[in-house]
């Protein structure tokens, strides 16, 4: 009894050093964001090999979630003669939610797992353990950079997502079904909102900008030395960065479109 | 200021602990200021562990352990960092940088921590890789070189910013003859020409006894011999010429702590 009770301190004593471990190494690199920015070449670097290379994941998925909103609206609207409110539709759901959510979810799927397994393998063949040795600190080398790159690849890949999910979304109404042009772009810029529907999606890309890129170059940071290690450290990332997004989407929604 | 007679790293008390598991147990050993001194012991006793304390890439759970007179255990950030400046490390399987090539590998300190011109850094890097005989080499990838080019590579990088002293990670391991006697004959060259403080963790007796002067033999988290190694071969010792000689047969049993061989089978069968 004495033992198993020793046993969970021990474990509860390790759970909490690894979540206050955790925070110290989200401030380290949040802090660090700045300095990163300092060197561009570098944060360039992350942005096209992180950003521009999930370009085409996101364009194809915001071109086909854009089709099939609108074959799916056109109908439905159809019924009740409002096939003219198809345009703020799409667009507004593609800026507030679709965009931001969507686009966070492929780049993790496809970015941040690579970030985390590259930083892991990193770790394993002791190539940040050799920076280290060559006074180099691998957090502000490696990691800073990498995430400034991330933080800045999500929200224009979400702005690209919304972008292209509308070119879809006109194909589909205008192309094929015949619907007037005008009223299709006219009823959009009338309805969206600047600031409500654009400039809050883009908060949310950014959150989830931050969000996706701690959790993936903290797992890759922390990964075991191992095939096994990094594998798991791959898995965490989207499991964990997929659930995270979903959960803050929740709660920036509910803050941002109290009324609105 | 440091006197030429004081060791050039010393370690006092050293405890060390993973787990519940006692890696090192009041250990002291004194490291030679421009000599070669090998770390040497069995697989698993924590040679390379010892090489993460000394550059502090560790910290004890006690003890002292001291690098040209600087406590490394209380050294933080930059403190650390400067006094890793004056350090190279050769890793066992080189550790360089997959993403960029031999010649930018080797320049990659340079960069870091310098603001020298192109031309200049050119220079360095040429003369680090002449030196290790891979000027040739500069455009190929890590992924392209052998194993023993790849430590090669590391060494010229880790002697980029002369340090003053030298760490060798298990630096034979895996190399063909010719690749060994490279690196051994460019180990004891830097040694002479440079005077550089040189601490080799091995365990291939027979290299490691060519080139150094001063030896360490640790098992079980204590230093069992030191010494010349003369002095190491006339260790009377049964576990010390066990493990200078090779023999399957002395104090280190061949065999892991296990029940009695026939009881376990028998008990399986039934």
């Amino acid at each position: 009894m004495a033992a198993s009770t020793r046993s969970t301190t021990r474990r509860s004593r390790t759970g909490l050093a690894a979540f206050g471990a955790a925070w110290i190494f989200f401030a380290r690199v949040v802090s660090l964001f700045p300095r990163a920015c300092m060197r561009p070449l570098l944060v360039t670097e992350q942005v096209y090999a992180l950003g521009n290379r999930t370009v085409p994941l996101v364009g194809f998925s915001g071109f086909f979630i854009g089709l099939v909103m609108a074959l799916q609206l056109y109908g439905v609207l159809g019924r009740f003669g409002a096939t003219v409110t198809l345009g703020p539709i799409v667009a507004i759901t593609l800026m507030r939610e679709l965009g931001p959510v969507i686009s966070a979810l492929l780049y993790t799927g496809r970015a941040g797992t690579a970030l985390a397994s590259e930083i892991g393998l990193m770790r394993a063949t002791e190539q940040l353990s050799a920076m280290e040795m060559m006074a180099i600190d691998p957090v502000r080398r490696v990691i800073a950079p990498r995430f400034a790159g991330g933080v800045i690849a999500v929200p224009l890949l979400a702005l690209i997502f919304s972008m292209i999910g509308m070119l879809g979304a006109w194909l589909v109404a205008v192309v094929m079904m015949g619907m007037d042009p005008n009223v299709f772009w006219g009823q959009m810029l009338s309805s969206v909102k600047f600031y409500d529907d654009l400039v809050n999606g883009i908060i949310k890309s950014i959150v989830f900008g931050f969000c996706v890129n701690l959790i993936a170059v903290y797992e890759g940071f922390h990964a075991l030395s191992s095939p096994g290690g990094v594998a798991r450290a791959t898995t965490r990332t989207v499991v964990i960065a997929s659930i995270a997004v979903l959960a803050l989407d929740f709660l920036l929604t509910a803050y941002m479109f109290r009324g609105v | 200021m440091t006197d030429k007679e004081e060791p050039a790293i010393s370690i006092r008390n050293l405890v060390f602990e993973r787990g519940d598991r006692i890696i090192f147990d009041h250990v002291d050993i004194d490291i030679p200021r421009g000599k070669v001194t090998a770390i040497m012991g069995p697989s698993g006793t924590g040679k390379t562990t010892l090489l993460r304390l000394i550059t502090g890439q560790l910290h004890p759970a006690s003890g002292d352990i001291r690098v040209d007179g600087m406590p490394v255990q209380s050294l933080r950030g930059n403190e650390l960092y400067a006094l890793r400046m004056r350090m190279g490390m050769l890793f066992q399987n080189g550790a360089l940088l997959t993403d960029l090539n031999v010649y930018e590998n080797v320049a990659f300190p340079l960069r870091e921590h310098t603001n020298l011109g192109e031309s200049m850094i050119r220079t360095l890097v040429l003369m680090k890789l002449q030196a290790v005989g891979l000027r040739g080499a500069t455009e190929m990838m890590p992924s392209e070189l052998s194993g023993g080019m790849a430590r090669r590579v590391a060494l010229a990088r880790a002697m980029i910013m002369d340090p003053e002293f030298i760490f060798y990670d298990e630096p034979f391991t895996g190399l063909d003859p010719i690749s060994l006697g490279a690196i051994v004959r460019l180990i004891r060259h830097l040694n002479q020409t440079l005077g550089l403080t040189t601490v080799i963790v091995s365990h291939d007796v027979g290299v490691v006894e060519s080139i150094t002067d001063v030896n360490y033999l640790i098992s079980e988290g204590k230093v069992v011999a030191h010494g010349s190694p003369e002095d190491l071969r006339e260790n009377r010792s049964s576990w010390v010429q066990q493990f200078m000689t090779g023999l399957a047969d002395g104090p280190v049993p061949f065999h892991f702590p296990a029940p009695d061989y026939d009881e376990t089978l028998l008990k399986e069968q039934s």
